[in-house]
């Protein structure tokens, strides 16, 4: 029943959102490719969590994926080429009422955002953090990103990619005050979708690699990952991601692993003979920036006036 | 010169010099410098005095001698740390000519200055004599050859056994010197004892009483020591009027005149990134900030301070960066954002020597087209200078408001010489409006776009997150009314014609800038930024001598204050007198198609097709009086020879 509030001059009825309130612009990114996956399971998160738009702010870089905020009907800010973070710290330090969801390519965060990437998991600031990385650069048409295989062709690297790729995933378990590190694939919905709604509902920074498909100019990589399930490792764990059978079926190899373990963490993350799937590092009490930042925020402004003028004493002759 | 001796008398409340048959010589300004290696304490003690002498009612204007090395080696020139004070008994709005008095704790750190043109035939030399009877010859030779080069260029040396007087108190009087000269000082300009014995207590503060009482005896000391030794003393009258005023001072330096301007201003965020000169702002707030309620975020760079800021100005708080030229390039994309997205944000660049590392610690002008003209595109934004430490605190809010109004960022110009100015002004009087009242969260009309646009004026009202009805997505792409991306030739040349409309409109709501001297005449200058006062004592010493000058100090750089050709064409000649380069006319080469002009003239040449003309030097040094001066001179002569003119 639509519950009726005491003071409804403010709001008749509680709202209730469905998918469409959560629908921005057509999106345009290409046929099959993997952003799709992430947007829909996003707005399902979204609409099932039942988050207000208006407090929801979703905040990108520059490449194909940054273009998800365009088609989302929250807030949005469709920033600079790497610098999601920072733009998305800024906004929740001294509005930790926001609800802010960040969305960043492999080259956005993992290159030209690196600072950013490092610094912002150490800031710890409650939001979620999808990387897509389709190990290519998209938007700019097809040159190596830092998660391009050693041999893989790209318009910068014709003859194959000279150096071996940059392993996010042992990067980001180095970073001091992380709380929340998961990993998934584009193509398992119940899965991308219960990790997405699992790094929301942590509070802090909850960082989701999303192994993503550009059928355009990688496809031939994803393509090898999906036909050969072997490839990866799923991880159990009571207080892992939930996992349905569908995922259970499409990815045979299994390891119990509790997301507290970091040493495990890292030996899962460094063995590049298995992809790992699922929650690999959980600490619910890690601390968030915007406990810090966000003081003061209450005064009002005659306490401000009146701490200004204390200010003032100390410097008056 | 010979030195006095006297008896040691009763303690005083004031040291005139009287008591003991000196008669204090009545001056209307001085200029005394403490010189010394750095760690010594110098610039503490000038600080003190300066207050001192603001608490007496003085003029005053105190600036740091900053080492050019961190850890320059002990007695060398290039390692000259200190300070300069002028006291007077009007207003001083710079740091004046060469010095009357100086305390040096070595003479090395004087080859420095002397090479600076910081001293003058007669300037009294203060000199700790320690070094004379030195343990190790070269020293001993150094010393004497110095100070037989010093009488020999006109300066008058007293050679003082410093150090000696103050290991009759402390066993470490490397620590304790400083105050000792102090007191010296106190002495020799009649300062009030107990006002200065307080203003100790104050800087110890947090050492505790048993600190406070050893420089207090250190401070009593010299003043005796001063009396004993010393055969001149000095009385710089109070300023007129100030002993019957009510008006209440504050004393502070350009940066900390920043902080308290964000405080006042109701900004809530500073997010910054390490930087010299402008470092010391974003130290005085972390050390205040909280009690208004404020946060100082030390980003991890400076595109992502900026970056932090700019996401919290899009949440509705508008937020504070502050930074030096090098930042300044970092920030630039961000900048040029924050302008396509018409987002309130507030950039201080405290200007320092360029280009690249240039001179970290030392004064320039030279960010100004860099700041009107860094992004890439057409990115217009509002661009003021501070010419005073009080309107470092003043411009900080009213940057705010330029920011929240125009939805843009601002651009606020100091720089090193404001930076690390110290002077008395009015205690600023806030009211409750000047801090920002809560952020509207009430619902937005889904019918009016995120930029609404007036067609008019550019103007718009901006949608916070938190509006039920306004969500839209912001973004840094060309884009309509509506926020949408539109690459279309029709949206694009609209969303720039609406974002530089906003700055037409408000130069419409500004004044002419106040000419300084007669309306008319045969030279202007044209200033900006920390240059004011040593420009306008330079004109007033002309028109002293007849000429026919006058000057203008401009603080809109962009948009401009209205009214310029009118001003300008009252003058046979008009020239703009910057820290920043330019080619001199005269050198190897330059011609009318090669001279680069400094940087306020090419934007004056271009903004009124005027012939206007410049004098520029980077010196790293504040322009000085008596150097801008004998730059107006040589150009009169020239306009009156018919060279150029
Ligand atoms: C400062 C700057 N440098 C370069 C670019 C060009 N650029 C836009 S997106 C992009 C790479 C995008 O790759 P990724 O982050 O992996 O996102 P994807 O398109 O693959 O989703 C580049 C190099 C830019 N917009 N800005
Ligand atoms: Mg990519």
């Amino acid at each position: 029943m639509f519950g009726l509030k005491a003071d409804w001059s403010l709001e008749v009825f509680e709202r209730y959102f469905t998918l469409g309130d959560y629908a921005g612009g057509e999106a345009r990114w290409c046929p099959g490719c993997g952003d799709h996956g992430v947007l829909t399971a996003a707005q399902r998160v979204l609409r099932d969590e039942q988050l207000h738009p208006e407090l929801t702010v979703a905040v990108s870089g520059i490449g194909c994926s940054s273009r998800m905020p365009h088609y989302l009907g929250t807030y949005g800010f469709h920033g600079l080429h790497g610098r999601a973070l920072p733009l998305a710290c800024g906004i929740k330090s001294r509005r930790p009422d926001l609800d802010v969801w960040v969305a960043t390519g492999d080259g956005d965060c993992f290159s030209i955002g690196t600072a950013h990437w490092i610094h912002a998991l150490r800031y710890n600031m409650d939001m979620t953090l999808m990387v897509f990385d389709n190990s290519i650069y998209g938007l700019t048409k097809a040159q190596t990103s830092p998660t391009s295989p050693i041999g893989f062709k790209t318009n910068t690297h014709p003859f194959g990619a000279i150096i071996a790729p940059l392993n996010p995933l042992t990067v980001t378990l180095g970073i001091t005050n992380i709380s929340f590190v998961a990993q998934t694939v584009d193509w398992n919905p119940p899965m991308l979708y219960e990790t997405l709604k699992a790094a929301h509902r942590h509070k802090g920074t909850g960082f989701v690699r999303i192994i993503q498909r550009c059928p355009v100019y990688a496809d031939s990589l994803a393509k090898e990952l999906q036909g050969d399930p072997s490839r990866f490792l799923l991880l159990n764990h009571e207080k892992g991601i939930q996992i349905d059978k569908s995922a259970s079926r499409q990815f045979p190899n299994q390891q119990e692993h509790d997301p507290s373990d970091l040493a495990n963490a890292f030996k899962l993350a460094a063995d590049t003979s298995r992809i790992p799937l699922g929650l690999l590092y959980w600490n619910p009490d890690a601390p968030c920036y915007e406990d810090l930042s966000s003081a003061g925020v209450e005064m009002t402004p005659h306490a401000r006036l009146a701490g200004f003028n204390a200010a003032l004493d100390r410097l008056t002759i | 010169m010979t030195t006095t001796k006297k008896e040691t008398q009763v303690e005083r409340e004031t040291a005139t010099a009287s008591a003991v048959g000196r008669v204090a010589e009545t001056v209307d300004e001085h200029i005394v410098e403490i010189v010394s290696d750095s760690g010594e304490g110098a610039q503490k003690a000038g600080q003190t005095f300066g207050t001192v002498c603001a608490k007496m009612g003085n003029g005053v204007w105190t600036v740091e001698i900053i080492p050019a090395e961190i850890q320059p080696p002990a007695r060398s020139p290039a390692g000259a740390s200190g300070i300069r004070i002028r006291l007077a008994s009007n207003y001083v709005t710079n740091m004046g000519d060469e010095a009357d008095v100086v305390v040096a704790f070595n003479e090395q750190v004087l080859y420095s200055r002397i090479a600076n043109g910081a001293y003058k035939k007669g300037t009294a030399v203060l000199l700790e004599d320690k070094w004379r009877d030195d343990a190790v010859p070269e020293i001993r030779e150094k010393y004497a050859k110095a100070v037989a080069e010093f009488k020999d260029n006109g300066l008058i040396v007293h050679e003082l056994p410093i150090e000696k007087a103050c290991l009759e108190i402390t066993p470490n009087p490397r620590r304790g010197k400083n105050m000792f000269v102090l007191g010296m000082l106190c002495q020799i300009y009649s300062r009030d004892i107990g006002k200065a014995r307080d203003e100790i207590a104050t800087t110890f503060r947090r050492k505790g009483d048993k600190v406070i009482g050893m420089n207090q005896q250190l401070f009593d000391a010299g003043c005796r020591f001063a009396e004993e030794h010393i055969d001149f003393c000095y009385e710089v009258p109070p300023q007129a009027g100030q002993e019957e005023q009510k008006q209440r001072f504050i004393v502070t330096n350009g940066n900390t005149a920043v902080g308290l301007g964000v405080m006042a201003s109701g900004m809530e965020l500073v997010s910054m990134y390490p930087i010299t000169p402008a470092t010391s702002a974003s130290h005085y707030l972390a050390d205040a900030y909280h009690q208004v309620g404020g946060f100082v975020h030390q980003a991890e760079d400076e595109i992502a301070a900026i970056g932090f800021a700019i996401g919290s100005s899009y949440a509705g708080k508008t937020a504070c960066t502050i930074t030096s030229g090098p930042g300044l390039a970092l920030k630039t994309e961000m900048v040029g954002l924050a302008v396509m997205a018409e987002i309130p944000l507030v950039i201080v660049v405290v200007q320092r020597g360029g280009p690249s590392t240039g001179l970290p610690t030392k004064v320039e002008q030279g960010d100004l087209l860099a700041a009107l003209y860094g992004e890439p595109g057409d990115a217009p934004k509002v661009v003021i200078a501070a010419a005073t430490i009080e309107e470092c605190l003043h411009f900080v809010i009213m940057s705010r408001r330029l920011a929240e109004a125009f939805r843009t960022p601002v651009i606020l110009l100091t720089d090193a010489n404001l930076a690390t100015g110290v002077q008395p002004f009015p205690r600023p009087e806030p009211t409750i409006d000047w801090l920002a009242p809560p952020i509207d969260q009430s619902e937005w009309d889904e019918n009016i776009p995120p930029y609404n646009w007036d067609p008019e004026t550019g103007l718009s009202p901006r949608p916070v997150p938190g509006m039920p009805g306004g969500e839209y997505i912001l973004t840094g792409l060309a884009h309509t009314s509506e926020s949408k991306v539109a690459y279309d030739s029709d949206s694009n040349q609209r969303g720039c014609n609406m974002r530089s409309r906003k700055f037409a409109a408000l130069a419409s709501t500004l004044k002419p800038p106040q000419v300084h001297g007669d309306p008319d005449g045969d030279l202007l200058v044209v200033g900006w930024g920390s240059t004011m006062g040593a420009i306008e004592e330079a004109i007033d010493r002309a028109q002293a001598q007849e000429h026919k000058v006058s000057s203008v100090h401009l603080r809109f750089l962009s948009p401009m204050e209205p009214g310029l050709k009118e001003i300008f064409r009252r003058f046979r000649k008009v020239m703009t007198v910057e820290i920043n380069y330019s080619d001199d006319p005269q050198a190897p080469l330059i011609n009318d198609d090669t001279r680069r002009y400094a940087q306020l003239a090419w934007l004056l040449r271009a903004h009124t097709l005027m012939d206007i003309d410049c004098w520029s030097a980077v010196f790293g040094a504040p322009l000085q009086p008596g150097m801008i001066y004998k730059v107006l001179l040589k150009r009169l002569t020239a306009m009156n020879e018919g060279v150029d003119s």
